[in-house]
């Protein structure tokens, strides 16, 4: 089924009348920025996931939160949808618009508001750069946390939206976890304030409701978020492995020692040579797979857990194992890991990043079905984990000019998040369900949870105005995927085998 | 583990739920009864959660932990112990059979809790029995997951006025391999300043707590770290198990002669003009105040600051929990009313009007 909004399965959206609402936009706001014409709209047409394109019926770009609170009224009262954007770096498709419905660019709320040491908070527009956060509490000493791969541009309204994850997640959590408030405007302007500036609040923890809710709930105005000193010093050891399962071992084997390591990834060959390729990181690029584990925290520590680690992973069958031995070999093996996915882009005109979830023990299953599945779909595919905490992002090779190649990387992808929940996974764990993901929720979800996804959705937005089709599938939608399943000849590429 | 009392007692509890939403008969969901004493004073036909109960999976090497509501909170922690791993949250039981459900639905957190996270932050996933009388699975046992709201931890504190939790998945963590706590004398003042300072250094601080008197702090981590940071800061080695008596308030200062407020304030908050005595907890986010000031001067007083006030003495006043701004409560009220539009759990438990 196509992933752009489709009315037939994803609900009759109102029509707008164009025309009036940018004159009454106008009438009311007329310093509101608002983008109307076509050439003007095009840049806006897609986020992080490129492949999916809408035209927004208009795009506005609200300086002042009070324009913020009169272009919801109005959107509102005339009932037109609104889809809010931070800085489109999304990956699943949450920011794509809507051609019946106005694009909420809040990227110009850019101003950190205040940095309070003692209280270890950053008190933020929602337009701020999360890197932007951590380099305004450097010299302060303090970080903010979660450090989503795209956080040199995404924007923290956006992580909150998404509940972004990063590399550092095992120790130090989702943005979920580094919350303190967050200011938000509801889809009729009115103003609430979630969480507080104490550890908790009064009441239900609506920020964590809000926090992944992917702009369905509300409309991000200001966040509060926590600060963490920085770790005293970090080190990186490097293993190699003749096999993915080995590897695997290895990662459960730092983890029964009692070590929670700051960061624990995995590149599969494919993805190794790719980066090594790219970057030059000094990979050993006849593994099968590595591991990069970084230990953070005070010198002493970090020291001790270094020598245990080593331990684990030559008893782990570790056929290789380096130590970084420099800060400046800290960075380059990071950059390996980090330019992955540009990497992997070189090496095919076109890629597909997945982002699912297993308990790690189940890696060795998932990474033999990927291998069969990449086999029958004839599409080649490079696994890069975040395997401390069972986060798979297999990157699906492929070439959109190739008729049929990118409904293929579509087919194959879904696959790979369906064998993600048959395992006890998710179909998303940093990334989002978005629009992407809308067909496989109906297979992490059944019926009666999805419905009590949209009780959620009724106390907050009762006539579903803010970013529809996104996050939960309707069960008109469900009903059609699980018809696609059931009759398997009638699936489109029926030259392929399934299973 | 106890194997022979685990039991999966879903369907009886499904059973029960679904005839009072047939009757429209509020239920008041209990465990062990041993968090009764917070919050508003409820009626209802009672819900017992206890026969439900049993780990349902644990792996160590996954730090991940399942298991059903009735679960006594002991056991759990006990099967956690032997792997030696913790529940970084340290929830306060209140009582020896308190159980897992209790700790969900309430989510009070112990003294780690500004270091670690709350209870709501380990929670991965829930089962729930839901008011349109269905059970229903939220959530998971992976560590990211960010595929529709989060259920679980909406549900986490909501004190049963959502849905039955049935059962829970949390994430655990290795104890920490050298733990020794400090008191060192100084006012309530100094110990604030001294904290804020100490908040922005990487120190193995993982519970802070004045008593007016004395600051007491807990250190752990690696050998190493927590050694230098003793010799860093000072101070007499006191008896660890001060931190449990703290948490389950077993210390003198918990006797019930005068109402017992928790007040959750910003960090770094000075000293609150209020009379009576305070106790700081969490590194100062959380004071402990025992006072017969009226609740409009604390509730006022901690307002002003940006914090809230919970009355911890059963039945003093009507409305123990910090009132909500009017346009939350309404949110409040809808989010009730959406998933339990009998308003058969725990009515009235949190605030008149849920």
């Amino acid at each position: 089924m196509n992933i752009l909004y489709d009315e037939q399965v994803d609900g009759v959206l109102p029509d707008v009348d164009k025309a009036a609402l940018l004159q009454a936009l106008h009438r009311q706001w007329p310093d509101l920025e608002i983008l109307h014409q076509l050439e003007e709209l095009k840049p806006y047409e897609c986020d992080g996931l490129s492949a999916y394109r809408t035209t927004p019926l208009l795009v506005v770009l609200p300086r002042h939160i009070d324009e913020v609170q009169g272009v919801l009224r109005i959107c509102h009262e005339r009932r037109v949808p609104v889809v809010a954007r931070g800085a489109g770096t999304g990956l699943s498709g949450g920011a794509l618009p809507l051609e019946k419905g106005v694009l909420l660019v809040m990227a110009r709320f850019n101003n950190i508001l205040q940095i309070d040491p003692e209280a270890r908070t950053a008190r933020v527009q929602p337009g701020v750069r999360n890197l932007a956060i951590s380099q305004a509490a450097a010299p302060l000493g303090l970080y903010y946390a979660p450090d989503p791969s795209s956080q040199i541009a995404c924007s923290i309204g956006g992580n909150v939206a998404e509940n972004a994850g990063g590399v550092h997640c095992l120790k130090y959590g989702l943005t979920v976890h580094n919350l303190l408030k967050v200011e938000i405007l509801t889809v009729d302007g009115e103003h609430l304030t979630l969480g507080s500036d104490a550890l908790d609040s009064p009441g239900f923890d609506l920020l964590a409701l809000f926090t992944g809710s992917e702009g369905l709930l509300g409309v991000i105005t200001e966040v509060t978020v926590k600060l963490l000193p920085k770790p005293q010093t970090a080190k990186v050891l490097l293993a190699a492995f003749d096999s993915v399962e080995k590897a695997g071992r290895a990662v459960a084997d730092i983890i029964a020692a009692g070590i929670i390591p700051g960061g624990l990834e995995m590149m599969d060959n494919l993805a190794i040579r790719a980066a090594e390729d790219f970057i030059h990181a000094g990979y050993p690029v006849d593994a099968e797979a590595i591991l990069l584990c970084e230990l953070d925290g005070v010198e002493a520590d970090v020291h001790d857990d270094c020598a245990r680690v080593r331990q684990v992973l030559e008893h782990a069958g570790a056929t290789e194992l380096r130590q970084a031995r420099d800060e400046a070999e800290r960075v380059r093996f990071w950059a390996g890991r980090k330019n992955a996915f540009p990497a992997v882009g070189r090496l095919s005109p076109d890629y597909y990043c997945m982002d699912g979830t297993i308990p790690r023990r189940e890696l060795p299953g998932v990474l033999h079905a990927i291998a069969q599945l990449s086999a029958e779909y004839g599409l080649r595919v490079a696994n890069v984990f975040h395997a401390g905490d069972g986060n798979m992002h297999p990157l699906i090779l492929f070439d959109a000019n190739q008729p049929g190649e990118l409904e293929r990387a579509e087919a194959l992808g879904g696959k790979i998040l369906e064998f993600c929940v048959k395992v006890g996974g998710s179909i998303t764990g940093e990334h989002g369900v978005g629009r992407e993901k809308i067909n496989q929720m109906c297979a992490q979800f059944n019926r009666d949870e999805l419905t009590l996804f949209h009780a959620v959705k009724a106390a907050f937005d009762p006539g579903g105005l803010l970013n529809p089709g996104k996050n939960i599938p309707t069960l008109h939608r469900c009903a059609e995927f699980g018809a696609l399943h059931v009759h398997h000849g009638q699936l489109p590429f029926p030259e392929l085998e399934r299973f | 583990m106890g194997e022979s009392k685990d039991f999966d007692d879903s369907a009886a509890l499904l059973e029960q739920v679904n005839r009072a939403l047939e009757s429209a008969t509020p239920l008041r969901i209990q465990g062990a009864n041993s968090k009764a004493f917070l919050g508003r004073i409820v009626g209802g036909e009672i819900l017992d959660t206890r026969a439900h109960r049993g780990i349902v999976s644990y792996d160590p090497t996954e730090l991940v932990i399942s298991a059903r509501c009735g679960t006594p909170l002991a056991e759990l922690l006990a099967v956690l112990d032997a792997s030696q791993q913790m529940l970084a949250c340290e929830p306060p039981a209140f009582a020896d059979d308190a159980t897992v459900g209790g700790m969900i639905a309430t989510g009070l957190s112990g003294p780690r809790r500004p270091w670690s996270g709350s209870v709501r932050d380990f929670v991965l996933g829930t089962r729930i029995i839901t008011g349109h009388g269905k059970h229903l699975r939220f959530g998971g046992e992976v560590m990211k997951n960010v595929a529709g709201y989060d259920l679980s931890r909406l549900m986490t504190g909501s004190y049963g006025s959502l849905g039955v939790i049935t059962e829970v998945s949390l994430k655990v963590l290795p104890k920490p391999r050298a733990c020794l706590s400090l008191g060192l004398e100084m006012t309530c003042e100094q110990a604030l300043l001294r904290l804020a300072e100490w908040g922005q250094q990487p120190l193995p601080i993982s519970a802070a707590c004045h008593d007016g008197r004395q600051l007491r702090l807990r250190l752990e981590g690696g050998k190493g770290s927590v050694a230098a940071a003793h010799d860093r800061l000072g101070g007499e080695l006191i008896d660890s198990s001060f931190w449990a008596d703290l948490n389950e308030q077993r210390l003198s200062f918990f006797d019930e002669d005068q109402p017992l407020w928790r007040l959750s304030v910003p960090l770094n908050t000075p000293p609150l003009n209020l009379p009576g005595e305070q106790w700081l907890d969490w590194g100062g986010a959380q004071r402990w105040l025992k006072s017969t000031a009226e609740e409009a001067t604390i509730r006022k007083v901690v307002g002003e600051v940006g914090g809230h006030a919970t009355c911890y003495s059963h039945g003093l006043i009507d409305e123990p929990f910090h009132p909500l701004a009017p346009a939350l409560l309404h949110y409040h009220r809808q989010l009730k009313r959406q998933l339990d539009p009998r308003g058969i759990f725990n009515p009235g438990r949190l605030y008149a009007e849920l």
